[in-house]
């Protein structure tokens, strides 16, 4: 089985956010990055546990420039076995579907996987437009993926519960909390993740179309109003005639 | 030009989020001066319903689709989009449009925002807002291309009745063949699903134990609120993982979301604040939660829940 696991790199979960340029651009000043929670937790978790039960391939992939290539380290240090890098801003999220689909095109991949969303823009739009480039079926939020043979087993978040759907290679599927456990790197992946091939290759021509004109920061919560815990009446009534929530 | 809502009916009953969708497109059609299209795929009882929330007409593709496969259900949106002339197609941010959006953007070389919070502006192009940072901001994407793909933000826009019930057209699409088998669909019955929930009773580990829960669904379901958890509770199997919200988890914007014994870490805010009421309640008076609170109550959650969980039964038995 020949996996691809896309990762993205995001601001740290602790990040403050701010902008610059009259608010139109992420004030990327002191900044520290990670690997996106979801590609790393549990698509790339989950690639290699497959791979070392099942045999096969995990590579990583990763549309940006050459100061990501440190969270590229990071995937070969958990075990990925070689990765590449489209070397482009990922301007939006057709541009960045549109170069891992030309990649995996010549590349036959079995299982290509990425996170449920980035922390960051939210979008979870990547991996369907993937699907829908290369043609082929997607299943999305999946909390577990078991292989046998050609033929997945996927459970799947959906409101209120879970849909667990068969579906055979080649497949596209995003991942969720469940699908696998955090791996921290150890000394011996961090050094042999040194060695391993790490492809820079040029990204496709493509037409972005959707582009962020603008950013604010939410509008400031008022001051908390503290209420008297021997006095519970006084909250729900607060709730009922004031926040008119119940 | 028109705009084509996709109305989803797991099980063929219209979900909340259905009507939620139908009320957004309509106001987005309001803006473009156009008409709303409402389509349905599979079968969807009652859908001319949908008219009462503005869809001007309402479309059933019904052949191929009782289950649901991303590939199946893009193509009968592509093309239902084509037919009635749609250039913004409009979705629901749920399990159904995170499997979608992107899917039916690249079949109409459309302009793509997810999880929208606002009716589109129209000065000088097509700008619609999101929540970024996982809710530490807000930005605006301008949609430059001639067709438009938007799923809306679940509980952003309540569904509003603003028109009659129409009659619904049943329409032919052309499907690939499904590639996914659905084997199961195991939903928690009778509790409410937390990404849809008005009300949300959330605890952390102030609660000590798994055990202690029952004030928590005790007060849940007075109110008729869903349970959220915070992720360390969660992690150690206290609570299942579906009730984790922040960054990592479900992101939920709630009218009321009340948190017991949560400290209020960052990750933890990232995913709850947008609810539009937010109560903590927490023994530490220095608990961060607090600056994002609306209501605050600083004691110990084992004499407060129980003493709450009594002044909303005197005053739900006043109401009724
Ligand atoms: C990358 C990353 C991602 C993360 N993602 C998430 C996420 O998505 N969601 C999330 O929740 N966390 C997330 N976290 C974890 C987060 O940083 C916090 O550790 C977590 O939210 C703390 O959970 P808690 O508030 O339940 O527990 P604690 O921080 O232990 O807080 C318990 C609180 O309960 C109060 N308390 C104790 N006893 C009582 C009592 N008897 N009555 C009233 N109050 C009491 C205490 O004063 C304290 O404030 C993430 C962390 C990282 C590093």
């Amino acid at each position: 089985m020949k996996f691809l696991v896309c990762i993205s790199k995001t601001p740290d979960t602790t990040t403050k956010i701010g902008f610059v340029e009259g608010n139109t651009r992420f004030d990327t000043d002191k900044v520290q990055y990670i690997m996106n929670p979801y590609d790393e937790w549990y698509a790339l978790v989950r690639a290699m546990e497959l791979k070392e039960s099942g045999g096969g391939s995990v590579t990583v992939v990763n549309v940006g420039p050459a100061s990501n290539d440190a969270i590229i380290r990071k995937a070969l240090a958990i075990g990925a076995d070689d990765a590449v890098r489209i070397n482009a801003d990922d301007s939006d999220s057709f541009f960045v579907a549109s170069q891992i689909a030309a990649y995996a095109k010549d590349n036959a991949f079995d299982v290509i996987l990425a996170g449920k969303e980035t922390i960051d823009y939210n979008g979870s739009e990547v991996p369907s437009m993937i699907a829908e480039l290369l043609d082929m079926p997607f299943v999305s939020y999946a909390s577990s993926l078991e292989m046998a043979g050609n033929e997945a087993t996927i459970a799947r978040d959906i409101e209120g519960g879970k849909e667990v759907v068969a579906v055979q290679t080649p497949f596209v599927v995003s991942a969720a909390k469940g699908m696998a456990e955090q791996r921290i790197p150890n000394m011996r992946g961090i050094m042999m993740a040194k060695k391993k091939p790490l492809q820079v290759i040029e990204p496709v021509g493509v037409t972005t179309s959707t582009k962020i004109s603008s950013y604010a920061l939410p509008p400031a919560k008022s001051d908390v109003r503290m209420v008297d815990p021997e006095n519970m009446d006084e909250l729900v009534q607060l709730l009922h005639n004031e926040a008119k929530v119940i | 030009m028109s705009v084509l809502v996709f109305a989803e009916s797991p099980g063929g009953k219209l979900k909340k989020s259905a009507f939620e969708a139908v009320t957004y497109g309509k106001k987005v059609a309001d803006a473009l001066g156009t008409d709303l299209v409402a389509l349905t795929c599979g079968p969807a009882e009652n859908a001319g319903v949908l008219g009462k929330y503005g869809a001007a007409k309402v479309l059933n593709a019904a052949d191929g689709l009782s289950s649901f496969d991303s590939q199946c259900f893009a193509a009968a949106i592509a093309q239902a989009a084509e037919q009635s002339g749609a250039n913004v197609v409009v979705l629901s941010h749920n399990s159904y449009g995170k499997s979608l959006a992107g899917r039916v953007a690249v079949k109409l070389s459309a302009s793509c925002v997810s999880g929208v919070t606002s009716v589109p502006s129209t000065d000088g192009g097509f700008m619609v807002k999101k929540n970024v940072f996982s809710g530490k901001a807000v930005a605006e994407y301008d949609l430059q291309a001639s067709n438009k793909v938007l799923s809306v933000m679940p509980n952003t826009f309540p569904p509003e009745e603003t028109g009659a019930e129409v009659a619904v057209e049943t329409i032919s699409v052309n499907l690939p063949a499904a590639r996914i088998t659905v084997k199961e669909v195991k939903t928690v019955e009778g509790s409410v699903p937390l990404p849809e929930a008005e009300l949300v009773v959330s605890a952390g580990r102030g609660l000590k134990g798994p055990e202690n829960w029952g004030m928590v669904e005790e007060l849940a379901g007075l109110i008729g609120a869903a349970t959220a958890c915070s992720r360390p509770v969660a992690d150690v199997g206290w609570r299942p993982h579906h009730e984790h919200v922040g960054q990592t988890g479900v992101a939920i914007r709630p009218n009321l979301y009340i948190a017991i014994g949560i400290s209020g870490a960052i990750q933890h805010l990232a995913g709850v604040n947008s609810s539009k009421t937010i109560v903590v309640i927490n023994k530490d008076p220095e608990a961060p939660f607090f600056k994002a609170a609306d209501y605050g109550i600083v004691g110990d959650a084992f004499d407060v829940v129980p003493r709450l969980i009594e002044s909303m039964k005197t005053f739900k038995a006043g109401q009724n």
